[in-house]
């Protein structure tokens, strides 16, 4: 079963380097444990470019598609037997990268 | 078997069986909704039957077998629509059989799932009453003031939420079974809350079938964890408030207060429980927790013959000890309470007002501030307090207890 582990920031830093070493030395933990399929650290929502091509043809449109307070910062895929796998690893990762963290299965 | 007694006995099955069925048919199945709804199918199957075929010799038996019928002709019907999409759907569970004198009863593991912290607080109060109390959904929706189409989709919402995000089906392990089994004991005492002092201008002020159904569930609870003391506490708390329901509301639909109450219509039986689990608790020697505490201070009470009698220095003690673990305002408003009685109103106004800050919005800090500033005899004061409780005051009890007593000032 996977899970996308969304970091949700409120702020426009990124993350400090003693956040990043402690975010690597868990990313570590996690592959060994068999639990990382993925994971990223985000730019900028200022840098998204939404595309619309439903229609005649494609429209860009600089920034995101939904401006908020809180932003999509960067993010885990991980592997989990079930949600409560998936919260113990997600309240650890909260920790570690200082930040709120939204799980949701994959379907 | 008289009509009567063929209903007494499904009435009485549904009670003690309907968790069971339910439990046992999701652990089969491994889907909450199958178990559900072929538990309730066997329900309707035996009041359709047991009149005319009597009532069988072993009616849990009879209630399972006949919901693992149903469930089989379910998933044979659906099977053929869509297998793999099922598959899929399927509510985890890969732990090994239990071995024997484990906590096996599956209706443990019913209870933590539908109590699960990802799921809202008002959602694991319906879904333990659907499918560990086994009360409808119209039922529940009544009892939270809610429409009964909203109530449907809560509980849908919350078993598509436990398919698709995979919440176990298991008794959480050791290391987090504390805090889940205290998340269990919220979602009970807010049932028993709700029934305890019932809001919305519609209800009956005392709501006795949630006080009851909160208590059954406790109950159980104890009896599939009998080590834990805040179960005991939580169950002790309940039983010496219910007690005194009978003396709580006055004939004429008023609120009585606790100094105020016939305490020759306290249910005795209930009393003597209530202490037999305080003294277990004092025995066992082990710092207790917030429900315990709680239970000790209604021991208290429940111990005077006479309001005059009670041990006013022991409950204020019970609540600097309730303190250190919840430093919260309504404790310390509840500590007022009991100082008043010890060192007078005006040394207890003092305490209260402190909390205004925090508490300005809630009924009871109105209502204890106008009863002290009435007992002060500051009546307009206390005048102005009690007209901001009532506006406040949710329970229509009270709401009539409050405006006699602001009625009768001076």
């Amino acid at each position: 079963m996977q899970y996308l582990v969304s970091v949700i920031d409120d702020t426009a830093g990124l993350a400090t380097p003693d956040e990043m070493a402690a975010i690597s030395a868990f990313n570590e933990r996690l592959k060994a444990e068999g639990h990382w399929v993925f994971a990223g650290g985000l730019a900028a929502p200022s840098t998204a470019t939404v595309i619309d091509n439903r229609g005649e043809e494609a429209i860009f449109t600089d920034g995101p598609f939904l401006e908020s307070k809180e932003h999509l910062a960067g993010f885990w895929i991980m592997e989990a037997s079930d949600l409560d796998v998936a919260l113990r690893l997600a309240a650890e990762g909260s920790k570690h990268c200082n930040r709120k963290l939204e799980v949701r299965p994959f379907r | 078997m008289s009509a009567v007694d063929v209903r007494e006995a499904i009435t009485r099955a549904h009670r003690e069986e309907w968790a069971r069925v339910v439990a046992a048919l999701t652990r089969r199945f491994g889907d909450l909704d199958i178990a559900e709804e072929a538990a309730a199918e066997a329900f309707a199957t035996a009041v359709e039957r047991w009149p005319a075929d009597g009532v069988p010799p072993n009616p849990g038996a009879w209630l399972t077998t006949t919901a693992n019928r149903k469930a089989i002709d379910r998933i044979r019907r659906e099977s053929k629509r869509d297998d793999k999409q099922k598959q899929a759907q399927m509510v985890y569970d890969d732990d090994p059989p239990e071995p024997p004198g484990a906590i096996d009863d599956e209706r443990l593991r019913l209870i933590f799932t539908c109590c699960h912290p990802a799921l809202a607080m008002q959602t694991r109060v319906a879904l333990t009453l659907r499918m560990v109390g086994g009360l409808t959904v119209p039922e529940i929706a009544r009892a939270f003031l809610v429409q009964e189409t909203t109530m449907e989709k809560r509980i849908t919402r919350a078993k598509a939420k436990i398919k698709a995000a995979r919440i176990p089906y298991r008794v959480p392990s050791a290391e987090d079974l504390p805090a889940r089994v205290s998340g269990v004991l919220a979602v009970l005492y807010l049932v028993f809350n709700e029934g305890y002092l019932a809001t919305g201008p519609d209800t009956d002020p005392v709501r006795h079938d949630l006080t009851a159904e909160a208590i059954r569930l406790t109950r159980l609870i104890r009896a599939l964890l009998p080590e834990d003391g805040e179960v005991a506490g939580l169950l002790a708390l309940m039983l010496l408030i219910e007690a005194r329901r009978a003396a709580r509301v006055s004939g004429s639909g008023e609120l009585v207060t606790l100094g105020e109450q016939d305490r020759g219509a306290w249910d005795a039986a209930l009393i003597a429980e209530g202490h037999r689990l305080v003294r277990e608790r004092l025995a066992a020697g082990v710092a207790p927790g917030r429900y315990q505490i709680h239970a000790a201070i209604n021991a208290v009470h429940t111990s005077a013959r006479d309001v005059r009698d009670t041990d006013w220095s022991q409950v204020v003690a019970l609540y600097d000890q309730l303190a250190r673990l919840d430093p919260s305002p309504i404790v310390a408003l509840n500590r007022a309470i009991a100082v008043a009685e010890l060192d007078g109103p005006e040394v207890a106004l003092a305490a209260v007002e402190q909390l205004e800050d925090q508490l300005a919005g809630y009924h009871a800090y109105h209502v204890t501030r106008a009863d002290m500033l009435r007992r002060l005899g500051r009546s307009q004061q206390s005048r102005a307090a009690y007209d901001k409780a009532i506006e406040l005051a949710g329970n229509t009890a009270e709401t009539a207890y409050l405006t006699r007593r602001r009625d009768q000032l001076g």
